[in-house]
């Protein structure tokens, strides 16, 4: 059959296939996010328009995540919006909550979230402990500026979580 | 000698790599293709425990979960919802939304022994779920308010017919009284 349509429908299917195999990628592997908001400054800075690699591999069945981990995770009072954080404490462990003066325990299966920028953070120390079935995944490298490329080391406040 | 190396040489190579190439490619895309389905669009799970009766049989029974619907928030109180269980995120569990942010939620504290009930109002960005069952049910009344994000889909079918069959074909799936936990029908996928 002659005129646009085999063209179009390979193109189509061609389309078709790669947003499929995107999609799939995107959920299990790996993906890539904008930074917006200065609550992770210096670790991620948005004015410099930060690209981050957020790695999906940790969310298999043995949670692979660490203490001090840059994690990204849906936001526990907008489930549509995505926050980036730094995980300081896992289940079990003991947290010193410096504006509370108080020392608290993370319940089973939450974390403890803080940004890197503690003047402008809306974290952990505001709405408290949040499930690990929020998060989405481990940020593990900056892949735009290109001057910025690099990975996002894992680092832990001093002195302010005992560990189980 | 020579004429094993003539044999490889008129062997078409090329076209054999060709062909097996896009028979992968092709065998990618439709597994790419079902993950797709399963996790945005609609889903199977099997769902066993006591904590959802009489909705939802003890020895387990398959369902179709709505993903569409819980990722543009038309989750309402009353819907069977599946979500990532708060106490343990390898877990799946199935509870009924009963409150949504802002709904003052009156429960029965411990239903088995006393009459004292709690009136709480849920925060914003956080729903109430509780089983249908709610004297072996572990939900809202221990873990508290749950954010929406942990919720993955919405329940809309239920095939009982079929669950009688898992039932007699695997014997070991009946556990009284145990967790309840949920199996996701492709879970095959797990091994990429």
């Amino acid at each position: 059959m002659a005129g646009p349509w085999p063209l179009l429908r390979s193109i189509l299917r061609n389309c078709v296939a790669g947003t499929l195999v995107g999609v799939t990628v995107n959920d299990r592997y790996a993906s890539v996010v904008t930074v917006r908001g200065t609550s992770m400054n210096p670790t991620l800075e948005p004015q410099q328009g930060d690209r981050a690699l957020v790695s999906r591999l940790c969310l298999d069945a043995r949670y692979g995540l660490s203490r001090g981990d840059v994690v990204v995770f849906r936001s526990p009072t907008e489930h549509r919006s995505l926050v980036v954080k730094r995980l300081i404490a896992l289940p079990g462990d003991w947290i010193q909550v410096p504006a509370a003066q108080e020392i608290r325990q993370i319940p089973v299966g939450h974390c403890w979230v803080e940004g890197d920028n503690p003047d402008v953070s809306w974290d952990s120390r505001s709405y408290g402990p949040i499930p690990l079935g929020l998060m989405q995944g481990r940020v593990t490298h900056i892949v735009w500026p290109p001057n910025r490329i690099g990975p996002v080391e894992r680092k832990m406040p001093e002195g302010r979580v005992m560990q189980q | 000698m020579s004429g094993l190396a003539r044999r490889l040489g008129g062997i078409p190579w090329r076209e054999i790599a060709g062909e097996a190439f896009s028979r992968v490619f092709l065998v990618a895309q439709a597994v790419c293709a079902v993950h797709v389905v399963n996790a945005h669009v609609c889903s199977f799970a099997l769902v066993m425990g006591p904590s959802m009766l009489p909705a939802m049989n003890l020895a387990g029974d398959v369902v179709a979960v709505d993903r569409v619907s819980a990722r543009l928030g038309r989750v309402a109180s009353g819907d069977a919802v599946l979500l990532v269980s708060p106490e343990d995120p390898r877990k799946a569990v199935v509870k009924r939304v009963v409150g949504m942010e802002g709904d003052a939620v009156t429960f029965l504290v411990d239903p088995g022994n006393s009459d004292a009930s709690k009136t709480v109002v849920v925060p914003k960005g956080h729903v109430w779920v509780q089983g249908d069952n709610i004297y072996a049910s572990r939900d809202s009344r221990q873990f508290g308010p749950v954010p929406y994000g942990l919720i993955t889909g919405k329940i809309f079918c239920r095939n009982p017919g079929l669950s009688l069959y898992l039932y007699l074909s695997e014997p070991t799936f009946f556990y009284p009284f145990a967790p309840e936990f949920i199996e996701d029908g492709m879970h095959i996928l797990r091994f990429l």
